[in-house]
């Protein structure tokens, strides 16, 4: 027996008391942290590692996909005339599929809000009746090649991005960021927030779309990668990006607009450090849907939330949705409010976690690590582990702290469902009740359910044919 | 009462850390119970029985933290809830300061520290086969601290070990010291040349540290799990172990411990123990002289280290017989102070046990003695007790089984169901003496002395002439210290004996000089003290 002659090096899976006597007596020893995999039947895992190596190349393939893509903000237009499939009774939403009697308070007040700016209804009460009527549609607005934060409510009359990936040629949309406190994506409908609404589409709009499309694409992907170097993760933290985007516009935009409207346009951006999540979620967007329908593939093209359910969709089972119960994050909370007024989770924002950035990223953004524990080593941690399930790492994205190492990317269910560890998202929360608004910002891991779901499809399904 | 539940979907914590979260939770005011578990279908029916299974918690799966709290009130219930939640939450910050390296994952861990050459795996039973068939597969010899490993799975993983050349310690093995390192419960023993093979994880302790306490000491000592002296499992470990021993130039003397193998191992075991080395053997409970062999046999744990010490420090085991002398001698004399102070009615021992190999040997020497016990582990069948709960005459307990642990931390670590159990004793007047085990080491309880004496002050309180007789399993280096214990025991009045063979001895005794006194005979039956069978 070698052992007996050998130095020990030990490695300690489960209680960790167990390594006291190790480091007592100086010997060298890793702690392992075992998480069991979230499907206990072990068949499936067998039946998946026969075709591992077909998983694994079509996995590669995906990834190469997301991080290869080069989105850029090619113009600006009107829902109705540029997102496909959109018309006068379309309403998109953020997350899975949900009917009107499902969802929760923010979404129905995004969803009253949008009716009344659109001049569908005038008041709540007629607004609540014509979305129970049955006469608008409402639709994932990841079905549409578009994404939106929180409620995600998008009306064919609202402005949006249009961002074009340059290398695959797809598109994505979103609409402008309308700043913080009440606001039509956090489910406030009042009247300041239908004005901000019509400021945003006879100003902002405008000014903006001649800006991009008189001076031509404005790179984003580039933005990006300088924000994480600069403490953004382009999720709950988007000021490096702002001021990065706004450098870019401040001159185009004096170059084309009147001195007046030049000067709202940059105090409205320059007064929200979240001007740019839309686009780094568009951005997000757009690189992702590169990646869909890749055979045999398991990673996922998007996570969304639709205050109700959390869902997911994998590359390789085209468009279905895998869902379960939305949990409510771990968060900081604004004063007077607490967790018993906080929402499940909301928003289609988790699409940047997907493209490896947001709670992926969160070790390049220190100065938010009190959402995660308070200190830097929680947030380093966070993206150490994300690294365990997803298949590669970014190639333009990087993280400063952890020598200039690629962001995980491309999240595998395999590698989640096996491992236990489930993505880490960063999130604002909304309060649950419409009209009121946001009510703090905070983290959480996805339910595991989704996950289950989509794994056993997949093993049975995919691996079959 | 009122029960309230809370399922956190796809929340995996170690069963320890749950435990400690809902030990915190249950001494919340007002709440009776308070139960941290996963969703399996086992801990649900554990919750259906004591009337905890809510509805939502019913519909929880395996991958699901199930939080269920009996209480008075909601108020309470609530408190208790959030009591468990901020635990654990604390358990997962603390993570944080720990030094050393953590990774996710063992392939992770791997790639941080190369070269690993032993796992200590203590994950859930039903994880741990898998797991330790990745680090055989590894070539990482693996120290298997789980229970709940089936016994087809540990046929399989040891054959797997013996191919691969490699050590398989356990499943349920508790204890190691490999190399100097003492792995898992386990405590700080002398270095030296005496090799141990244990199947019984107690035992182990007890060898070591008497052999440490005597100033002898290890080179190995290779915990095999217990059952892999059963003849399906064929004795791998125990067979390797003991080739490995016989092989290593720091080993000169080899000691067995286990209870009795079956006899296709033993066969190997007699076959394997030939060679140069002297072997000295505690097959706990089995007549010895039908095997043979080229081994030293010995009764107790007590006699098999002091033959293994005495064996390894003069090269002869003569000495051996005479501490066990002096022990006994000692033993007489404590006896015959304490039966002074006994009335009549003074007549039962009740044996409270954290470590099962304890409570195996005790009953041997009980019976080697003449006294009569039941059991809830009976060497005889029609020993056992009707019920757990109510000893009855002489009784010894292994607190350690299954039935006291279920959901609850072992009573080496966590004293106050043996606590409890202790004061109830002590009350019942025809307790003359209460037996107990004091283990102490790495994994053990840290604070023995303020977990275990608010308990012996009541019951001397309650029973006037009561003895209360303790052995402490442990040494000086161990981090509680022992002489530290064993001081603090004696100022509260407690006989504390250097090992449970002469404590066991002492119980005995008082109740025999105390029946001699009340018969006012001069001469009671002469004591057999072990060695003296063979």
């Amino acid at each position: 027996m070698k052992l007996f002659n050998q130095k020990l090096k030990v490695v300690n899976v489960g209680l960790e008391s167990f390594t006291e006597s190790l480091r007592d007596s100086g010997t060298e020893y890793i702690q392992c942290e075992f998480r069991p995999p979230l499907v206990s039947d072990y068949s499936l895992f067998e039946k998946m590692k026969k075709k591992l190596a077909l998983i694994e190349k079509a996995n590669k393939r995906a990834l190469e996909r997301i991080i290869n893509s080069k989105p850029v903000l090619v113009g600006m237009g009107r829902a109705r005339d540029v997102i496909c499939g959109m018309n006068g009774n379309f309403l998109l939403h953020a997350g899975p599929p949900v009917e009107w009697r499902d969802m929760c308070g923010p979404m129905k007040g995004g969803i009253i809000g949008a009716l009344i700016y659109e001049g569908m209804a005038r008041n709540f009460g007629e607004a609540e009746k014509l979305a129970a009527s049955g006469k608008i549609k409402f639709s994932p607005c990841h079905q549409h090649n578009a994404v939106g934060p929180m409620a995600g409510i998008i009306s064919p009359s609202m402005p949006v991005f249009i961002l074009k990936n340059k290398v695959y040629g797809n598109f994505s949309y979103a609409t402008m960021n309308e700043g913080l406190g009440k606001v039509l994506r956090y489910g406030a409908y009042s009247s300041e927030v239908i004005k901000r609404l019509k400021w945003m589409e006879n100003v902002l709009y405008p000014t903006l779309k001649k800006s991009i499309e008189e001076f031509g694409e404005i790179d984003l992907k580039n933005i990006v990668a300088q924000a994480l170097h600069m403490g953004d993760e382009v999720h709950n933290r988007n000021r490096a990006a702002t001021s990065l985007f706004y450098r870019v516009l401040a001159p185009r935009i004096a170059k084309t607009s009147d001195p007046e409207t030049a000067a709202s346009v940059l105090e409205f951006i320059n007064g929200n450090d979240h001007f740019f999540l839309n686009l780094s979620m568009a951005l997000s967007k757009a690189s992702l849907d590169a990646a869909r329908n890749v055979k045999n593939s398991s990673v996922l093209v998007a996570m969304a939330r639709n205050g109700t359910e959390f869902g997911i969709q994998l590359s390789g089972t085209a468009g279905r949705w895998f869902t379960g119960p939305a949990s409510i994050p771990d968060a900081l909370y604004f004063a007077g409010f607490s967790k018993k007024d906080a929402n499940p989770d909301i928003g289609d924002s988790a699409i940047t976690e997907t493209a490896g950035l947001g709670g992926f990223a969160i070790a390049a953004s220190p100065a938010i690590v009190q959402f995660v524990g308070g200190k830097a080593s929680d947030a380093m941690r966070y993206t150490r582990q994300m690294y365990e399930i997803t298949v590669g790492e970014n190639n333009v994205y990087q993280i400063p702290y952890l020598d200039f190492r690629g962001t995980p990317t491309g999240i595998d269910v395999v590698r989640v469902v096996e491992k236990g560890i489930l993505p880490f998202i960063d999130t604002g929360v909304a309060h649950k009740k419409p009209g009121i608004g946001q009510v703090g910002a905070g983290v959480l891991s996805a339910p595991a359910e989704p996950f289950v779901g989509a794994f056993k499809y997949f093993v049975r399904t995919v691996l079959s044919g | 009462m009122i029960i309230k539940a809370e399922v956190k979907k796809g929340v995996y914590y170690d069963s320890v850390s749950l435990m400690q979260a809902a030990r915190a939770a249950s001494a919340v005011e007002e709440v009776a119970e308070c139960s941290a578990v996963m969703g399996t279908r086992e801990n649900k029916n554990i919750l259906n029985l004591s009337g905890m299974l809510a509805p939502e918690a019913a519909a929880a799966s395996d991958e699901d933290l199930l939080i269920v709290v009996k209480a008075n009130n909601l108020d309470a219930a609530s408190k208790a809830l959030e009591t468990v939640n901020s635990t654990l939450g604390k358990n997962k910050e603390s993570d944080e300061n720990v030094s050393g390296k953590r990774a996710f994952g063992l392939d992770n861990a791997l790639k941080f520290l190369p070269n690993v050459n032993i796992a200590v795996v203590s994950v859930a039973g039903k994880y741990a086969g898998k797991l330790t068939e990745k680090c055989l597969d590894r070539n990482i010899n693996v120290f298997l601290f789980s229970d709940n490993v089936s016994l087809k799975t540990e046929i399989m993983l040891k054959k797997k070990a013996e191919e691969k050349g490699l050590f398989l310690m356990g499943p349920d093995c508790g204890t190691s010291i490999i190399n100097g390192v003492p792995l898992g419960f386990a405590n700080v023993v002398r270095r030296g040349n005496i090799g141990i093979i244990s199947a019984a994880g107690t035992g182990l302790q007890e060898v070591s540290t008497i052999i440490s306490n005597e100033g002898a000491g290890i080179s190995q000592a290779v915990g095999t799990g217990s059952r892999d002296i059963k003849k399906e499992v064929g004795g791998v470990t125990f067979l390797a172990g003991l080739s490995a021993l016989k092989a290593d130039n720091a080993t000169e003397v080899v000691l067995l411990v286990s209870k009795p193998p079956d006899w296709p191992v033993m066969q190997k075991i007699l076959k394997e123990a030939e060679g140069n080395k002297p072997v000295v053997a505690v097959f706990l409970g089995s007549d010895s002289r039908k095997y043979g062999g080229n081994i030293i046999y010995a009764r107790t744990l007590e006699e098999g280290a002091l033959k293994a010490a005495y064996l390894s420090m003069d090269g002869s085991d003569h000495k051996a017989k005479e501490r066990i002398f002096d022990i006994n001698t000692q033993v007489e004399k404590a006896a015959v102070a304490e039966a002074r102070r006994k009335s009549k009615s003074h007549k039962y021992i009740r044996a409270l046990y954290s470590g099962g190999t304890y409570a195996a040997e005790a009953q041997v020497i009980f019976s080697d003695l003449g006294i009569k016990t039941y059991s809830n582990v009976p060497l005889k069948k029609g020993n056992k007790l009707r019920s757990s709960l109510k000893l009855k005459e002489n009784s010894v307990l292994d607190l350690g089984e299954d039935e006291f642990t279920v959901g609850r931390m072992h009573p080496m670590i966590d004293y106050s169901l043996r606590s409890k159990m202790i004061i109830e004793q002590a009350k019942d007047k025809s307790v003359s003496v209460i037996l107990l085990d004091v283990v102490l080491g790495y994994g053990a309880n840290m604070n023995p002395l303020t977990d275990l004496v608010p308990a012996i002050r009541e019951s001397f309180k309650n029973n006037k002439g009561l003895s209360i007789v303790v052995s402490v399993c442990g040494t000086e280096s161990d981090p509680q210290n022992r002489n530290r214990v064993t001081t603090g025991l004696r100022k509260e009045g407690v006989l504390v004996m250097p090992s449970n063979a002469s404590a066991t001895k002492l119980a005995a005794e008082i109740l025999r000089y105390t029946f001699k006194k009340h018969r006012g005979k001069k001469h009671g039956r002469r004591l057999v003290v072990a060695g003296q069978r063979k």
